[in-house]
Formats: C-alpha cells, structure tokens, sequence
C-alpha cells in the first residue's frame, strides 16, 4: 500500500520545527510501523537526506523506548498496542498518517520525534523504590503475600515508562506514571513502611519537573500501552490522604 | 502546607469544597420543591429565623466557593502551561466535552451565582418584585411571587436555565471526579459512580430547571 | 595458557573461602575510589546500585534515554534458583549440575557452583525489593518447570519477569542516584576503553544527543553491556544491543572467549519479508501443550486443518519420544531448520513450522489454554494477523542469547586488570548452551553478589585517581575515536548501514548458524571480509557528527560487527567439535546428533587480538570436572 505521511521534523531542541510531508510506498501490511518508517528513512538515505530521528529499541513492546504521537493519539490508533508493535495492516492504502512527538512541558524534544523523557526517571529518584540494602534481607517465604495484592502490585508495574499518558493528557500529568509506582509499591508489605514520604516526595517531584495536575480526564489510560488502570490514581489520592493524616505534617 | 502546595493537595481542596457545594445545591434545590407544594414562602421564613446560623453558613459557604474558584483557576494555569505546545492533530478519546469546559462551566456558575445573589437574596434587581418588599397573605415575605414574577420575564428565565446547564456540565463530570479525588472509588466502582454523579446531575439540573420552566410556559403561577 | 583462577577445595567452599581471602576497602576511602559501569541492564543496574550503596563514586552508562530500558526488560519466562520451594527435590548442587550439563560441559565447575548458590540470595533480595513475583492463595511464592527442567525452579512474574527484575534494580539504582553516590549518563555510547599500563583506567563515550566524544576516567571499569546476537541482523535482541563495548575493549587488549557459542531460540515468529527488523521471542512455555509438527508432503500450501493426521510429521516427538515437544532449545532448533532446509516449511518462503495448540485446546479447553497462554496468543495476533486458537501458530528458530564474551577469572576480572566483565557479556556461566530462566539469574549474581567482594580485592591494592583524563592514552584516544566518526561521514557512498548489516546476518546465519562447517566457515569469513572492504569504501551515512545521529550510531555498531563476525567464524572452525549450541556438521552422530569431543576441546577458547586483519592469537583454558562426569547429552 502507498500512504502519505506528514513528519515532526526538528533539527535540534531550541529549533522551530514543522510538519513536513512524505510518502511511503509499497509498504506491506505485515510491516510493523516503524518498520514502515524504516523504509522511509532508507529512502530518504538513499537521497542524501538525513532520516527521521525516532525514539525505539526492544520493538516488542516492553522496553517503552518508543514513543509517537500518530494521528494524535500517543503510541496510535491500536488500544493497549505500542507503536514497535503497531501493524501497518491496521492501515489502508491511501492514507494519510500524521506522526508528531510526545508534547509536554515537561518532555522537551530532542530532535524529530525524539523527547526527553528524563523527568520520569527523576520521579522515580524521589521515593518510587523501598529502600533496602543489598544482602542481609530475610528469606523471601517469610513475608506472605497474598494473591490478590501480589496481583495489584503486578498490574501496576506493568507500567513501561513510555509517558504516552503524559503526551495524552490535556494537562500534560504524570499522574498514571506516578500512581502506577505508587500503587505498586504501596500494595506490598515491604513497601507500606515508607508509602507516606514516598507518595509525598514522588507528587512533589511530580510538580517540580513541571507535569501538570491531574483534572479526572482519563485520556492517560485510554492510551497506555498496558492499561494501567486509573484506579491507581484513585488510590495514589488515598495514599496522600493518609499521609496527611498519620505521617508527620512537615514534608 | 502539604494541602495547598501539592498538586494532589490542591486537588483535594477542589474535591472537597466542589463536594459541600454539591451538599448546598441538593439541600438548595430539596428546599426549591417546596414551591411545588406551596410551602415555600414558609420555608423561607423559617430558613432565616435565626441570623447567626444563617451568617456563619454563609461565611463558610463564600470561604469554600472563593477557595474553589481560587483553586480551580490555580490548577487550570498550571495545566495550562505545562502543555503549551499543542499537536497539529490531536485525538481525545475518553475525555468529555464536560470534563474539558470545568473552568467555563465553573466561571458561568460563578457569573451566575453573583447574579443570582443580587436578584434572589438582595433583591436589588426588580425591586418591585421583592420578597421582602411585598409580604404574602400571611405576612411572610412573598418569595412565590418572586419567583413568579421574575421567570415571567423571559431573559431572567433563560439566564437561570443557562446557569442550570453550567451546573449540569460542571457536575456530570465534577460529582464522579471528586470520588477519584478523594479515591472513593476502586476499579469496580468506578463504572458505577460515573453513572451515577451523572444521574445525580441530571436529578439536580431537572428539579432546579423545572421551576423556571413551568413558570415560562405558564404551568405555574400564582 | 591461561588461569581462570578458580580456588581450591570443596565445591561448596570455593566461593566462601574466597571471599573471606580477597582484600576490603577502608569505608572512609571507598568514596575516593571511582567506578565506572556501563550498561544498566540487569548486570549493570545491580552493579551499579550495589558499588554506589558500599560507597564508591559510580559513574554509570547506557545507551538508552533511562535505565529502566536494557534489554533485560523483555525477559518472559522466569529465573532460576535453588531454593526448593515446592519440595520436589532440587537443591544447589541439581540446579549446578542441570546448568553444567545443560551447557554441555564447557564452563567451570566454580563459577557454576557459585552462581547456583547464590540463587537463593537473589529471589530475597528481589523480594524485598517490591518484585511482584506470582504467588499462590496461600501467599507463597510460586514456581513453575521451565526449559524443560524436572524440578520447579522458576520464579516468574507473569510473562514479564526480566521487566519486574529490572525495574527493581532500576529502582535500587534510581535510591543511589538521588542520594549521590552513582551519577548517570544516559544516552550516552562507550566508544573505547582506555588502558594504561596494563589496566583499565577508564572510557571514552559518545554523548549521543550532542554528538560530543568524551572521556571519563575511574580507578576499574564494569562492561555490563549484554549479548552480541544481532551480529545475525535478526534477532530477538533489541535493535540497539550490540558488541561494540566488549569489542573495542577485545581490540585493547581483553581476550574473548567462546565467540562462536551462540543461542537460537526455537519459538519466535517467523520472518514477513525483508522489511523485518527483528524477531519477536515466544515464550519458551508454550511448547509445553503446543505440538510441532509439519506436513509430510513437500510444499503443502492447504490450510493447516485441511491436512489430516497422517498427513503430518511432528518431527520432534517422532525423533526425540522421551522428552518431545520439551526437547532443549539446540536440539528443537536444529530440527526445525532441518526439516525446512528439506522443504517442508510453511508459511512465506517455507521459513516455518507449525506450533499446534488444536490438542492442548481439545483436553484442557479453549479457556483453561486462553488463561495460560492468552498474551502470547494476543501477541501473535498482534504481528501475524492470525488467530492461533484457530489455526496454529507458525514459528521458527531465531537468534536469542550468546554464550560467548569477554573473557574473566573468577573474579569476573578480564586479563586486563581493573576490567571487569558481567552479565551476558562476559563468556562465564554457561558453557556451550545456556538454559533457559538462568541468565537473569547469572546477570544479577555477578552485579548484586560477586562483584562488590572482587572489586574490592582489585581497588584495595591501587591507589585511587592516579590517572585523569589528562593522560596521553586518554587524548590519544578521543582522537582516534573523533577520527573514526569523520572516516565514516565521509565515505559518502551508496548503501545504507542497515543493507550492510542485513548482508553480514545472511552470511552469518547461512554460515556461521544453527549448523557449521569447515567449507562454510571458510567461506564466510571470505565473505565477511570483502563485505567489510566495502562497507569501508561504500557506506552512507547522513547527518553531522556533532548531533543526534542515529545512522552514525548504527555505523559503529555494524562496523564492529563486520570484525567480530569474522572472529566468531574463525572460533567456530577452531572448535572441531559439536557442543551445544555450536553444532560442526563434521561432527555428528550416525543420527545427527551432535558429537562432543572432549579430549580435545575441553577448553575455553580466548582470542587475543594482533591488529587489524592480522589473525588473533588462540589462548585456551582447560577446564577440569572434579565434581561431574562428563556424560553424552541425550534426550531421546
Ligand atoms: C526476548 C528475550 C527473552 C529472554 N528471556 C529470558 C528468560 O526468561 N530468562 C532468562 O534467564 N533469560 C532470558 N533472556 C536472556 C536475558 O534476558 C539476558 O541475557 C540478560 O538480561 C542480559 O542482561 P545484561 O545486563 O547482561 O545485558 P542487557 O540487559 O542487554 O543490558 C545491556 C546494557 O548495556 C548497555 N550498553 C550496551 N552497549 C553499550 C555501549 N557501547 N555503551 C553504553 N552502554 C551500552 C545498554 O544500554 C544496556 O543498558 C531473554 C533474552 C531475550 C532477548
Ligand atoms: C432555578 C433555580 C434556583 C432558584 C429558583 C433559586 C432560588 C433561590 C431563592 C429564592 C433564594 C433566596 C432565598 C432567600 O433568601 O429567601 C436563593 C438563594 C441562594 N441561591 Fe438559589 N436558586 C436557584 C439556583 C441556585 C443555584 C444553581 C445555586 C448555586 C450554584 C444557588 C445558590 C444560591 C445561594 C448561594 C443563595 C443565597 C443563600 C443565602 O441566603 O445565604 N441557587 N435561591
Ligand atoms: C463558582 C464557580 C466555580 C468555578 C470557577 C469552578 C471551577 C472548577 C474547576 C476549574 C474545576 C476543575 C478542577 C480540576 O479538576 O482541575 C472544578 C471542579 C469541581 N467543581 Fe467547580 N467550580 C465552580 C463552582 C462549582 C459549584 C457550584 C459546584 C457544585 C455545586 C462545583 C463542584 C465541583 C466539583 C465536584 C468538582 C470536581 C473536583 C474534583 O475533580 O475532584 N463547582 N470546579
Ligand atoms: S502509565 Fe502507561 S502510558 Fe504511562 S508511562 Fe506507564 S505504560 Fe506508559
Ligand atoms: S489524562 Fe490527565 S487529567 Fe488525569 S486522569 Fe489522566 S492524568
Ligand atoms: S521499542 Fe520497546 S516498547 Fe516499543
């Protein structure tokens, strides 16, 4: 099939950037979509251009490296689908694609369609660990765990980083994010002992890396990649109600 | 503090006055239909029997909408700059036209709310129809002639279905936001209470706008 | 010859003794001591969290923007560990003796013994760090068989085990760099290694967002830098994993080991076309109700349910009826590729054989397979477009994991003092086939385990920041390593990186795959040479030297390759011998079977580098078995 495309075409981060229009031809529908976009590039390599720059590495869907906004939705138009993972067959001949890069303020555009996604990392650093030394930790039998919240926990870190709930949100929040983390943690016994400062500290960093507030619009969940369900932020809401009532008010 | 500097703070403050103003428009709106029983100028009376009852709820009551408006205009600025470059194209697919409009639904209420001061509790717009100015057979002040009188003109009839649907559209989203807010919800429960707080809208809009209404089309008069 | 320093006594004891032998860093002087770690997958994250925690000034690297990202992550099945939970009789020295034999006896009995002991440690440790392994109702954790092993060993965490591992390393990283003690650069590319008389002294690295060459230098280095199999184009490997970490620091000086041992994979989703970027893994679990099988006629293009019974050979329960279905990765490999070599593939261009759940969805229900197995089915439907409960999935072997790399000792310290090699790319642990569930297992014993005693013992006889990057072995590199990116920009030729990487993996899986021979072997380091002539001469690549350029990046990964490939040929004829996953046609049994020879090639092979297009020196290290007998591998 032929398709037209228009690209987020950046040189640099502090250059004004633009939508500029390619075709892509004779792409078969077993193709992944950056597959597709791989041949763009070897045309375009082949013209002595300089091939457009995309964010991908694992392209199967777990390592959240990949990141694009197609057609305006973050990661496309495939539900709890990445874009490494995304197949052309879910296209038609003669379609026009717009690809454009994760938008936020807080994920600044690198080139292309590539953003840093550093802020992410940087909410991690302020809490979304339990702090445990290495060795001297007791056997892993001795604290159960039931199915049930071993299970939470799961569903929550099944969170890949990808920020495509960022890039969806219209408040461009890192809530998902953070509540997955939060959840996950919160839901174990290991992590319940700091769950207070950590909801705390993690929210706050939430803040300071220029995320926006959360208003309830869902948008994040409809485009994770792996549903991460927005009862986590429900419950990241509870965490920090508790920790305003039993933790030490001095944050 | 903790409350008012994080963004989750905040967004329990909004939770949390937008829920007691909910509890005003029901117990508002639960007092309205006594029109339709004809006991409203009775009930008005008695709602105002006591003064220091009624300043101090209205004290607490400008404290949680002035803190709601500040804080819904803090939120709204943050969120605004921390996407300021939109996409070329851009999708939505679970968001609501009711979710995104909060700020103009909330500014109409507030727009609304000033008016509806002046007219109903100060009286200053269309003296002539006051309550207090005229008393009812009983010698209560005539609030059903109030009411009456004023939804006959068909401006102020509008205007308050106008503010009606602000409220709607606030609260079909507002109503269930506020239970994730306050993370009053799990995964089951939230299908159900995003039902809910929009039929809990819809019950709220249908019983405030059926007063002016009737009186419009002539169903109710005195 | 060369000393892998292993350490006298009992089995059991080794490890123990040697640790209470090797020297300790005063704790007022560990922050005075800077390491370098590059990688942040399983191995490096876990390194670097452990070094940063103990106090050292750690200094971490990856490629990727974060890292939460290393290959690990896409890790299904599960890790290993001996701590005989469900009762049924494992123990230390079971899973040592599988993990030996499985890799058909070409590892030491040392560091096999080890990792196995330490397997224990990690489930703990992971434990505590919030990683959701399954559990039962009861709350306890949960094992299942894997690989076909006879004990339940392995803990999993749904289909994404390497994910749930590495987050909590990732986490335990995230905990030391917030408080200081390990700082990151990420996005950034190790490019060279520096040695200054004798010993590792530090790296250069290209910061790939400015496109800026740098140096950083450190009292020991830790590549921590993963696998080499996407030397064959296509693989299971992520786009960017590659060798070219452990090969500059090869062409430095650190010997290689066992280049030619490399992992195919039996269950992954065949190849579309010649678009296809790389090959998608399924789980190793589903062979445990799926049957394979292909028609008996050549050819055969009817629907799958349109070829009756006796229509179909399932070749594996036909050639191997005591383990079937199960038989180890090589062997079900090498059977797959054998029958469509012989034309009875399916699928596009007959590169397939059929997975067939029909039975398993018969005797247990469609639901009870959709519960087992339902993501990995939604996951084919997602590439292939087919619905495998209706028809079978098409599957067909790719390359996964590669056991060979830069040589170590014990102390997973290379020849090159101050260099230490961990995870997949070092060769340690798994001989000549790795089973499956073992190398997460490996990855985080040598970064949370072993590596905090044994860099202390190397740190505690030196002196700490005697070199800076003021040294003329750093100066001099970052020229040669500035030099290289302007050769490359300016050739200006015709074909892509990618034409070129294609081309290498067709000579390499052809020639240097699933079965090898001399005449092959030959052939493809000719091959391999001409292709590296021309790529030198002819390869395009666009953009600037000073930007994000992620062509140039590509560049230097193949450009390794196009030298490593030739090493891994040259390795693969040296062995004169089938083991593992290194099968010689030469040498087989009368029933193809592969044919270990074990008085000849009991030994690791460690290449030292001559120069360019000069042959590399062959070190071997003898391996000895004290404690096993050296038995024929079979599973018939
Ligand atoms: C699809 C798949 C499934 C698997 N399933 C299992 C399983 O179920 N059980 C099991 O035990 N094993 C499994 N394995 C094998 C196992 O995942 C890997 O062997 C192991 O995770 C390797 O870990 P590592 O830390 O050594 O390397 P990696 O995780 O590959 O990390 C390498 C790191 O090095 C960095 N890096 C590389 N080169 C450079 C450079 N030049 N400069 C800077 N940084 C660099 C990268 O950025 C990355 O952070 C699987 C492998 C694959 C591919
Ligand atoms: C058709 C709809 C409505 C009618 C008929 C109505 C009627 C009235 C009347 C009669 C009063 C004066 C009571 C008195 O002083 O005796 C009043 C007061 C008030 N109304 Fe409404 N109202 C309506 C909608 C609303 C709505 C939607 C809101 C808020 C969002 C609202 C907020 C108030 C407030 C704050 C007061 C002042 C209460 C006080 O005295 O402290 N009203 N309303
Ligand atoms: C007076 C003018 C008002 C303004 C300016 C206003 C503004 C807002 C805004 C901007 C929000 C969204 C906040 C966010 O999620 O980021 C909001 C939420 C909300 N508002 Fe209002 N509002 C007003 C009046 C009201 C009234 C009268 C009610 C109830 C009767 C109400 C109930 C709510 C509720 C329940 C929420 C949801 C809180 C949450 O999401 O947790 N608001 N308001
Ligand atoms: S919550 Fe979902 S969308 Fe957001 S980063 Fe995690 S996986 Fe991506
Ligand atoms: S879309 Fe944004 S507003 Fe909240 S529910 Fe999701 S973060
Ligand atoms: S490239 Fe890894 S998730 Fe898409």
């Amino acid at each position: 099939m032929d398709l037209s495309l228009f690209v987020w075409r950046q040189q640099a981060p502090d250059v004004q950037g633009e939508m500029v229009a390619y075709s892509a031809k004779g792409i078969s529908e077993d193709m992944s979509f950056l597959e597709m976009l791989d041949v763009v590039n070897e045309g375009l390599i082949s013209n002595g251009e300089v091939p457009i720059a995309f964010d991908h590495d694992c392209r199967e869907g777990i390592c959240g490296t990949c990141s694009q906004v197609i057609n305006g939705v973050p990661h496309g138009p495939m539900e709890r689908t990445t874009v490494c993972q995304l197949h052309m067959r879910n296209f038609k001949d003669g379609d026009t694609i717009f690809i454009e890069p994760l938008r936020a303020k807080a994920f600044p555009i690198l080139k292309d369609l590539i953003v840093d996604r550093g802020a992410l990392d940087r909410i991690i650093q302020e809490g979304g660990y339990i702090s445990v030394h290495t060795g001297g930790v007791p056997d892993a039998n001795s604290v159960l765990i039931s199915r049930k919240d071993a299970e939470t926990a799961m569903d929550a870190s099944e969170c890949i980083g990808c920020g495509a709930c960022v890039a969806a949100c219209p408040n461009g929040s890192a809530m998902l994010f953070t509540a997955s983390k939060v959840s996950h943690l919160a839901a174990l016994p290991q992590g319940k002992i700091e769950a207070d400062q950590r909801v705390r500290s993690m929210t706050n960093a939430m803040k300071k890396e220029q995320f926006g507030n959360c208003s309830n619009h869902y948008e994040c969940n409809a485009v994770c990649p792996k549903g991460v369900k927005i009862s986590f932020i429900a419950k990241l809401n509870r965490e920090f109600i508790k920790s305003m009532i039993s933790g030490d008010s001095s944050d | 503090m903790l409350l008012i500097r994080s963004s989750v703070g905040r967004k329990i403050i909004m939770a949390v006055t937008g829920q007691l103003m909910v509890l005003f428009v029901i117990l508002h709106v639960a007092g309205n239909m006594t029109i339709y029983f004809d006991l409203i100028n009775a009930y008005a009376e008695k709602l105002h029997a006591f003064p220091p009852i009624v300043w101090s709820y209205r004290i607490i009551m400008i404290t949680v909408v002035l803190t709601h408006i500040v804080f819904g205009l803090i939120l709204k600025i943050e969120n605004l700059l921390s996407n300021p470059h939109g996409y070329v194209i851009k999708q939505s697919i679970r968001k609501t036209f009711a979710s995104e409009t909060m700020i103009w639904s909330g500014a109409f209420i507030a727009l609304f709310i000033v008016y509806h001061l002046f007219h109903f509790t100060v009286q200053s717009i269309n003296p002539e129809l006051s309550a207090r100015l005229n008393t009812d057979a009983m010698g209560r002040p005539d609030v059903m002639n109030m009411l009456v009188g004023n939804f006959q003109i068909a401006s102020i009839g509008l205007f308050y279905v106008s503010g009606m649907i602000a409220l709607l559209l606030h609260l079909s989203h507002g109503v269930q936001s506020s239970f994730q807010t306050l993370g009053l919800n799990s995964e089951k429960s939230i299908p159900i209470i995003v039902k809910a707080g929009k039929l809990a809208a819809f019950l709220i809009f249908v019983a405030y706008v059926s007063i002016p209404i009737l009186i419009m089309v002539g169903l109710m008069d005195l | 010859m060369i000393n892998g320093k292993c350490p006298p006594g009992p089995l059991e004891e080794k490890w123990e003794k040697h640790k209470d032998g090797l020297m300790l860093v005063n704790p007022a002087n560990k922050r005075r001591y800077r390491i370098i770690v590059v990688g942040a997958g399983l191995a490096g994250a876990s390194a670097a969290s452990t070094l940063g925690e103990l106090g050292y000034n750690v200094e971490a690297f990856c490629f990727q923007d974060s890292p939460r990202r290393g290959h690990s992550i896409a890790a299904q099945g599960g890790i290993n560990a001996a701590k005989n939970y469900p009762n049924d009789g494992d123990s230390i020295f079971r899973l040592f003796y599988d993990t030996i034999k499985g890799g058909d006896f070409r590892s030491r009995e040392a560091n096999v013994y080890r990792l196995a002991s330490i397997s224990n440690n990690i489930i703990d440790q992971c434990v505590a760090q919030g990683v959701p392994f399954a559990r039962d109702y009861a709350g306890y954790l949960d094992n299942r068989s894997f690989g076909g092993a006879q004990v339940s060993r392995t803990f999993y965490a749904r289909g994404q085990t390497g994910q749930q591992l590495l987050i909590g390393a990732y986490s335990a990283l995230s905990r030391q760099i917030k408080s200081g003690t390990v700082r990151f650069f990420p996005r950034t590319e190790m490019l060279d290694l520096v040695v200054v008389d004798g010993s590792a002294k530090g790296i250069i690295y290209r910061d790939l967002v400015s496109g800026k060459i740098a140096s950083r230098a450190a009292d020991a280095v830790c590549l921590c830098t993963g696998g080499y199999a996407n030397v064959y184009f296509l693989s299971t490997n992520a786009m960017g994993s590659n060798v070219t970490a452990a090969f500059r620091a090869y062409k430095r000086g650190a010997l290689f080991a066992n280049p030619c041992y490399t992992q195919i994979h039996p269950t992954c989703v065949p190849v579309t076309g010649d678009h296809q970027s790389k090959l998608t893994l399924m789980s190793e679990s589903l062979r445990n109700d799926g049957r394979v099988w292909v028609p008996v006629v050549k050819g055969d293009e009817r629907l799958p349910r349109d070829i009756s019974e006796d229509e179909r050979d399932y070749f594996l329960e036909r050639r191997y009826p005591g383990f079937g279905n199960l038989t180890p990765r090589d062997i079900a490999s090498r059977a797959a590729k054998d029958a469509c070599d012989k034309g009875y593939g399916v699928g596009p261009g007959g590169r397939g054989v059929f997975l067939d759940f029909a039975e398993a969805i018969g005797r247990l229900g469609e639901a009870e397979v959709r519960r087992r197995y339902g993501n990995l089915f939604d996951m084919y439907q997602k590439i292939t477009g087919e619905d495998a409960y209706e028809r079978p999935m098409r599957i067909y072997p790719a390359p996964h994991y590669t056991m060979g790399g830069l040589w170590v000792d014990y102390n997973l310290e290379s020849n090159i003092k101050g260099l230490f090699v961990l995870g997949e790319a070092n060769f340690s642990d798994h001989g000549a086939n790795r089973l499956g569930a073992s190398a997460l297992m490996q990855g985080l014993a040598d970064g949370y385990f072993i590596i905090p005693y044994t860099i202390a013992d190397h740190l505690a006889r030196i002196k700490p920041g005697v070199v800076s990057t003021d040294h003329e072995a750093f100066v001099g590199s970052v020229k040669e390593t500035n030099e290289r990116v302007e050769k490359l920009l300016s050739i200006n030729g015709k074909r892509s990186v990618t034409d070129y990487h294609r081309d290498l993996g067709a000579i390499m899986w052809d020639l240097v795959g699933m079965e090898r021979s001399e005449d092959g072997l030959n052939e493809a380091i000719k091959k391999i040479r001409a292709l590296r002539n021309e790529f030198w001469d002819n390869v395009k690549i666009t953009g600037e030297p000073d930007e994000l350029n992620q062509e140039l990046e590509k560049a230097g990964r193949v450009a390794d390759f196009l030298e490593f490939g030739e090493l891994m040929a040259l390795d693969a004829l040296e062995r004169k011998e089938s083991c593992g996953g290194h099968f010689r046609s030469e040498y087989q049994t009368v029933d193809g079977e592969a044919l270990r020879d074990d008085s000849n090639y009991a030994h690791v092979s460690a290449w030292e580098y001559k120069g360019t297009d000069k042959r590399p020196f062959l070190h071997s290290e003898p391996l000895e078995f004290e404690n096993v007998d050296l038995v024929m591998r079979s599973y018939k």
